[in-house]
């Protein structure tokens, strides 16, 4: 009997999660006629031509594109900045080693809100906002602290004797660094890795604030927009429709890779 | 071995330590300096005003309620959030169907903070939304509202949202911490005559408790911000009658809307100050003696 109760809680809750969903799914193929006439009812015919609007007129394929070249970018940008500082700082002692660590460790501690007025001055004199490359760097910057962190205790996990064997036979130091560590750290590589992918993908307030051309929106800065702009033209087919475009690949990677995302994520919460 | 040391470590961490620096200390420093200024976007023309701008704080309304509705949803989200995990995370125990549940529980978790604001303003919309629409169909239309427009309502609509998208992580975390708990102690318990009850209580909740913590931590900053679901789902935004209004979003205008950024910085600050002691809070009172298993 109670068996059967909690079953039903869960039930419930898994409809709650999958509800809105379905029906933004559902609503992005009817037409605003149809949305506005009943929000339950399924469409006489599957409007695929609302996803082709939000596509081009409405701009979502042009936002997911900026959305991809800031994000492959800054995540290529991160890892090897990570993990080229993570292995040196975990490998090499030097003077100055434990204060750079805490420097970059103590970032996590700050609110990104704190550094938002004096960091839009930097970008702007250094001529980079509303620019790829200036997403990308502070991107990269402000996810160095995390990326650092967990590479770090995982470099001091791998055994030794491999890269002391290849000094001997004379490897240099980059070179043990990119042949060597950087493949036997490849699953604390893939954890982070995701990691990152997801935070910089959802990112909105930094572009909000770095990235104020329309041309060069990403994803979630343009559907916040379409939402008010959209809004006040009433095509509300069009936009349910860039909402679940929005949606969709994160559906289809959550599907493939399910298990490395939900391993990659809580990993970064237990540390 | 020495060979080109230094040469490869000047090589691998002067270029990230540069863009860090310049990126993140710089801003962060500025940031408590133009805290005690009047800057108003003309670096010519800035005063140190001391204390003002955090005296100001104190008196403005808007950063009062804003700090208001923070604190109700710091005490609201992770109290909620947790409790549902929990039950969630130690009823999906056992078979596959049951942790097919924390799959699919954790999806939300994935969407951006855009993307649930926006499918959750749709939610609510008053005419075509799915929450009226469904309160229609099972007769119960009485309850219909404009949910975001009623000022007593919306900061709860906005925290719904929240918890929404949150709970699935949760559950995941909380699994895998109850999943390492040896099953002799579970057994030995059960043997003993505890009831599911006293087993989460006496046996599950305990052993948890790190994560537990953890989330704590997590969800209190979480509430802190509340920035964006604010600035897309409400109208104004912050409204209706200021009644969203949030730390974040108040920083945010009156740095890029009024032009006040010694003000905004004040309120950065403040916003430090309160996340830094929310965490030695948190991490201290719920402190409990480790268990470790031998």
């Amino acid at each position: 009997m109670r068996g059967r109760l909690v079953h039903v809680v869960l039930l419930i809750w898994a409809l709650l999660v999958t509800l809105p969903l379905l029906w933004a799914v559902v609503s992005s193929l009817k037409t605003d006629a149809e949305i506005f006439d009943s929000p339950w009812s399924l469409p006489a015919t599957p409007r695929f031509d609302n996803w082709a609007r939000a596509w081009d007129e409405a701009s979502i394929g042009r936002y997911l594109l900026n959305t991809v070249v800031v994000v492959g970018g800054a995540l290529f940008l991160t890892m090897l900045f990570g993990a080229l500082v993570a292995y040196c700082l975990a490998r090499y002692p030097f003077p100055g080693n434990g204060v750079i660590y805490y420097t970059l460790v103590a970032g996590m501690l700050f609110p990104v809100f704190l550094a938002l007025v004096p960091l839009f001055f930097v970008v702007d004199q250094l001529g980079l906002l509303g620019t790829y490359h200036g997403l990308i760097l502070v991107y990269a910057a402000y996810a160095l602290p995390f990326t650092v962190f967990f590479l770090h205790a995982f470099f001091r996990t791998l055994p030794t004797a491999v890269a002391e064997a290849a000094f001997l036979d004379g490897c240099s130091h980059a070179g043990v660094f990119f042949r060597i560590m950087l493949p036997m750290a490849r699953p604390g590589l893939v954890s982070v890795g995701i990691f990152n992918f997801l935070g910089l993908w959802n990112q909105y307030l930094l572009p909000l604030v770095l990235n104020p051309d329309p041309d060069r929106y990403v994803l979630a800065q343009g559907l916040a927009f379409l939402a008010v702009s959209q809004g006040y033209r009433s095509d509300w087919s069009g936009l349910f429709a860039g909402l679940v475009i929005a949606i969709l690949p994160v559906l289809v990677a959550y599907i493939l890779f399910q298990r490395q995302i939900r391993d990659g994520l809580t990993a970064g919460a237990v540390k | 071995m020495r060979h080109g040391r230094y040469r490869f470590l000047a090589g691998a961490m002067i270029p990230p330590l540069l863009l860090y620096a310049v990126f993140v200390v710089s801003p962060y420093a500025q940031a408590f300096y133009l805290a005690f200024t009047d800057f108003n976007g003309v670096s010519s023309d800035v005063d140190i005003v001391g204390l003002d701008n955090f005296t100001r704080l104190w008196s403005d309304p808007l950063f009062l309620s804003a700090l208001r509705h923070n604190g109700l949803m710091l005490v609201v989200v992770p109290l909620v959030t947790i409790a549902l995990a929990l039950f969630f995370a130690a009823s999906t125990r056992g078979s596959r169907l049951l942790r097919a549940y924390r799959v699919l529980y954790f999806f939300p978790q994935l969407l951006s903070v855009a993307i649930i604001a926006v499918l959750w303003q749709f939610v609510y919309t008053p005419n075509s939304g799915l929450l009226n629409g469904f309160l229609d169909r099972v007769g119960l239309s009485t309850l219909e509202r404009s949910w975001l427009a009623e000022p007593r309502l919306a900061l709860w609509c906005v925290m719904a949202a929240l918890i929404w998208s949150a709970v699935g992580f949760y559950v995941v975390l909380f699994a895998a911490a109850i999943e390492s708990i040896p099953a002799d102690l579970t057994e030995a318990a059960l043997i003993d005559g505890a009831g599911p009850f006293t087993l989460f209580r006496r046996i599950t909740l305990p052993l948890v408790w790190d994560s537990v913590q953890v989330a704590f931590v997590y969800l209190g900053i979480i509430a802190l911000d509340g920035f964006a679901l604010v600035q897309i789902m409400t109208v104004g935004p912050g409204g209706p009658d200021n009644s969203t209004e949030v730390m974040g979003l108040s920083l945010y205008r009156n740095a890029f809307t009024y032009g006040k950024y010694g003000y905004a910085s004040a309120m950065g600050v403040a916003l430090f100050f309160l996340t830094l002691t929310l965490t030695a809070l948190m991490l201290r009172a719920t402190r409990r003696e480790r268990v470790e298993f031998a």
